[in-house]
């Protein structure tokens, strides 16, 4: 087994996410990857996550070892911002080629690495790995070994190539080449009581430095960010440090959880986004460096900073609620955001009506269920087609959403406000929560609407694409409505599963007909779940309410 | 909508305003073969030139009276006649375009009555056309005077038509406001024809001052519509006035000839532009080209990505009153707020700007408000970026002059492509100031007098 693939497999057997230790031992072997579905991806590579993972430490350089496609069509394409150092938004790449492919790329590489120190002297490089150079053998490993025995200097191999997996994969590789090559390679110039390590942070359009000002009022140092305007060293001492606060929910947790084990570092998840959730991460980073022996008073200042900045923030919001009454927000998430943002626009006042939850964990799940109450609506697989009248029909006023989907609301001349990692406005901490509801109310009242919504004069505004959707969307439910035959046929042809395509009746039949009530009993008997195991909570919906059904008739059968 | 109010100050600092005669000598410069003279001392008449020369960058052709201290207190008729004659001997200039200015109407020189004496005294003239718009320069704007301007050549210049004479259906006249560039002319002829309409522009700043080089060198200026159009502008079926000003002008060629007319108080913008092409489509009977049905979209497209940079921002602008009208009202639509409006003088569009309060007043006035509202955009004539450069905020030039960039002639804001371009250069700036000037750092969100990392750093440390 090669080292990359046993560093994969101990990603996957991460004893630190929830997830992971609900599955069984031959699932947890398979691993926390998705099966990509060819034709139906859309998201980045293990590449791309290590490299979004490592890329905010200001002052390393980033040499992408490749051909030009990995660095040349993606560098210098990321919000995150630096207090130093702009080396990290340096595009550097090896830029291989034929004969590189033919004969190996390990020299261009060396080669490369002697350039950048030559050049720009930066504290460390870091090499990352990309599918061909991992195809054709070159061992990166060997190469920063060498360089660092050369030239004296940090080179860090980061071995995540594109093909291994996911994004989410990236993120952790990304993380496991920080804890072996780098943390614990350095010692700070002095320690507090107060030192802190940020894990999982990326300071996205200067979103850290909206909660640092606090920070530093209570005397509480950032020992290290990992990565978010982090500098090599303070990540080499961050073994140093108090305790720590992972931000990003499950990208790094096998770091958080690692430097604990290793360095005894406790840690806890926390976001800094809402006015509740910054409250209570602050609580909670003075609470862990009190028990690791930080004095007692920093919690009684911690709550009057908190009940200060509270009010301050709340008193800013005040003039928003009475324009946000009645006003609903599609919320269409990736990710650990969704939750905690949840929280936040509920703060303000404004209505959910819905978070897609397709890159959340389990976890996050039924913190949106708990966030949101009864009424929470789960949308797990909106057709551009659906959100568009779901928009249109005015039960949302206003979509919170990442880059991609954004062209559906605006062509559907809805308002829209990015909340992913592309935006151009900071939403971190008490300021950055008042920063995003101006925003929100700047979108909603923006007088753009009446314009863009206006039809061309020419053309009749009943034959517009948007007004034969919503006609042929009623039209097929007035049919169904008609037809109760077909619309139970329709139900019954919902797809569950999309990897091993199999439909809703099929999963019915199956439970009904063998009396079964697990999802992996489900999935011996139709292949449902069997492929990237993301239905698996649509399969435990249906096992739920057939049962719910099945009970009485069941009573019925038995007397 | 907006209160319109007029500044209390004894003293104007920093003018925004320019004087009529020559916003009516801009306007003759519309006419081909024609040499505007400003009745008055040689200053007022180089003042002008020099503003609209580094503006336009291209030779202009301006005459003056040259009134004397004598002449202006005993009367310039000789003036004026000296003038007329001189001009049209050195320059075969086909049209004459005479203003009056503060020196001379304060006088009270009866320039009608010179004129009638020396079409009686010169009858080799009979072929020169003259026309005399009254233009003192203690009253009123540039705009007005440009609007005076074209009312007068109407006046003086369209043949009333005949009895029973038939209209072309395929002619349409145009007649601009001083607010629209060169380049915004040339875009309007281009939407027109492609209705298969024929448009005679008055004036036609687009033949004359859009930057072409002629072939032979005139004195006269170089292009533009030439008497004898102007003449038969009564023969065409409909006149198109854009800008409030042009209102007299257009009531003018209306009851001179009979003319229906149209008046398009804006076009930049979606909504202005919708309703200029349905309106060109009913005259024309044809529907709306393919290219503009996909220009509109691009528009559209435009306006909902430049939202994101433009919504909530807080413009000043000082520009005359229908040039601050369009280009506020379109930028209102797009979610910006119109924080500080300053004008030049009277309009009765001033009440429909989208803004609280519109101020008559000057660019002092303007930074004043701006800054005390906390403006982050400034839109104003080139003689803003000292203001912008105190205020620290970005600053898109627009109006007259713009002597401090290229271009000034072809900065277009009129149709959906016009507005499409506006808005990319706007959010542009936008952007390129937010790169420059605004990027987050550790103390961005640090309230004052909340300790630096650094002072904490050395508080921990030790």
């Amino acid at each position: 087994m090669s080292s990359l693939s046993a560093t994969i497999q101990g990603v996957f057997n991460e004893p630190g996410c929830g997830k992971n230790t609900n599955k069984s031992e031959a699932e947890r072997k398979k691993g926390c990857t998705k099966q990509l579905q060819p034709g139906g991806a859309a998201g980045g590579c293990a590449f791309d996550g290590a490299k979004i993972a490592l890329q905010p430490l200001t002052d390393v350089a980033h040499l992408v070892h490749g051909p030009i496609a990995c660095e040349g069509n993606s560098w210098d394409n990321r919000g995150a911002r630096s207090s130093g150092s702009n080396i990290w938004r340096t595009g550097f790449t090896t830029d291989i080629n034929e004969t590189d492919v033919v004969f190996g790329g390990e020299k261009r590489l060396f080669k490369a690495i002697r350039e950048i120190i030559e050049k720009y002297d930066p504290p460390a490089v870091f090499v990352y790995q990309t599918c061909v150079p991992a195809m054709i053998g070159d061992d990166i490993n060997a190469v920063c070994k060498a360089a660092r025995e050369k030239f004296g200097k940090p080179v860090i191999p980061i071995n995540s190539p594109g093909f291994v997996g996911p994004k989410n994969l990236g993120n952790k590789l990304a993380g496991e080449a920080i804890l072996d090559h780098v943390i614990g390679t350095e010692e700070p110039d002095y320690t507090t009581p107060y030192d802190i390590n940020i894990i999982g942070e990326y300071n996205l359009s200067g979103e850290l430095w909206q909660v640092k000002p606090l920070l530093d009022e209570l005397g509480i140092r950032i020992l290290s960010c990992l990565s978010g305007d982090g500098k090599y060293r303070e990540v080499a001492y961050s073994h140093r440090a108090r305790a720590a606060m992972m931000v990003c929910s499950k990208a790094m947790i096998n770091v958080a959880r690692k430097m604990e084990e290793r360095y005894g570092i406790p840690f806890f998840e926390g976001s800094f986004y809402g006015i509740g959730d910054t409250s209570d991460s602050l609580r909670e980073i003075s609470r862990l460096l009190v028990e690791r022996g930080a004095p007692d008073e920093l919690l009684g200042r911690t709550e009057a900073l908190i009940a200060r900045e509270e009010a301050r923030a709340w008193a800013a919001i005040e003039p928003y609620k009475p324009r946000f009454k009645g006003k609903k927000v599609l919320l269409i998430t990736g990710g650990v955001k969704s939750w905690s943002v949840v929280a936040a626009l509920q703060e303000a006042g404004l209505e959910l009506v819905g978070t897609s939850v397709k890159k959340s964990t389990r976890e996050d799940k039924e913190k949106i269920k708990e966030l949101m109450g009864q009424d929470a609506h789960m949308i797990e697989d909106m057709t551009p087609r659906e959100m568009y009248k779901m928009l249109k029909d005015a039960r949302a006023d206003i979509m919170l959403s990442g880059g991609r989907s954004q062209f559906v609301a605006l062509k559907a001349a809805m308002p829209w406000l990015d909340i992913n990692q592309e935006r151009h406005h900071a939403y971190m901490g008490y300021v950055g929560m008042v920063e995003l509801v101006r925003q929100i109310d700047k979108a909603l009242y923006n007088p753009i609407w009446e314009q863009v919504r206006r039809a061309a004069p020419w053309d009749d505004a009943s034959q517009s694409w948007q007004a034969r959707a919503i006609a042929q969307m009623d039209a097929e439910a007035a049919t169904l409505a008609a037809d109760p035959e077909r619309a139970e046929a329709v139900r019954r042809a919902r797809k569950i599963c999309n990897c091993k395509s199999v439909d809703l009746g099929t999963i019915e039949d199956a439970i009904a007909a063998h009396g079964l009530t697990m999802v992996e009993s489900v999935r011996e008997h139709t292949e449902a779940s069997g492929g990237c195991g993301a239905c698996t909570e649509r399969i435990e919906g249906v096992i739920a309410s057939l049962s719910a059904k099945m009970k009485p008739a069941a009573l019925v059968a038995a007397e | 909508m907006a209160v319109v109010t007029t500044g209390k100050k004894a003293c104007t600092v920093n003018p925004l305003k320019m004087s009529q005669p020559i916003g009516g000598a801009l306007a003759f410069m519309g006419l081909r073969g024609a040499m505007p003279l400003l009745h008055g001392s040689q200053g007022c008449t180089s003042f002008g030139l020099v503003l609209f020369v580094r503006h336009f960058k291209e030779a202009i052709p301006l005459q003056t009276t040259a009134m004397s201290e004598v002449a202006t207190v005993l009367g310039g008729f000789e003036n004026v006649e000296q003038a007329i004659v001189n001009i049209y001997n050195r320059t075969k200039a086909e049209v004459i375009g005479i203003c009056s200015t503060g020196v001379t109407e304060t006088k009270g020189d009866d320039v009608e009555g010179y004129i009638r004496l020396v079409r009686e005294k010169h009858p080799e003239l009979d072929k020169l056309a003259l026309v005399y718009v009254s233009t003192p320069d203690f009253e009123d704007a540039f705009q007005d005077g440009w609007r005076k301007t074209v009312a007068r050549m109407i006046d003086v210049l369209v043949e009333k038509p005949a009895e029973g004479a038939r209209r072309d259906p395929a002619r349409v006249n145009v007649l601009p406001g001083c607010h629209l560039t060169p380049g915004d002319l040339g875009e309007l002829r281009t939407m027109i024809e492609d209705f298969g309409l024929v448009p005679t522009f008055l004036p036609d700043l687009a033949g004359s001052l859009d930057g072409h080089i002629p072939e032979e060198f005139t004195p006269t200026t170089i292009g533009g519509t030439g008497v004898e159009e102007v003449a038969a502008m009564g023969l065409s079926s409909w006149t198109i006035a854009i800008g409030e000003q042009m209102r007299l002008a257009v009531e003018t060629m209306e009851r001179r000839t009979g003319v229906p007319f149209r008046l398009f108080d804006r076009l930049c913008g979606l909504a202005p532009n919708d309703d200029f092409m349905m309106f060109l489509s009913e005259i024309s009977g044809r529907p709306v080209p393919l290219k503009y049905r996909r220009a509109r979209g691009q528009l559209v497209d435009a306006m909902l990505d430049g939202h994101f940079h433009l919504g909530g921002r807080k413009l000043a602008i000082g520009a005359e009153p229908d040039l601050l009208f369009d280009v506020s009202g379109m930028l209102h639509e797009m979610g910006v707020e119109v924080t500080a409006a300053v004008t030049t003088a009277q309009s009765p569009v001033l009440e429909r700007v989208a803004a609280e309060e519109v101020l008559i007043g000057d660019l002092e006035d303007l930074e004043t408000l701006a800054k005390a509202r906390g403006c982050d955009l400034l839109i104003t004539h080139s003689h803003g970026r000292q203001a912008a450069a105190r205020l620290g905020i970005p600053f898109f030039r627009m109006g007259l002059p713009m002597f401090d960039r290229l271009g000034a002639g072809h900065l277009v804001s009129v149709g959906y492509c016009g507005t499409r371009d506006l808005i990319f250069d706007i959010a542009n700036l936008l952007i390129a100031d937010g790169e420059l000037n605004h990027e987050p750092t550790p103390d961005s969100w640090r309230l004052a007098g909340e300790p630096s990392a650094d002072a904490v750093e050395a508080v921990v440390g030790h």
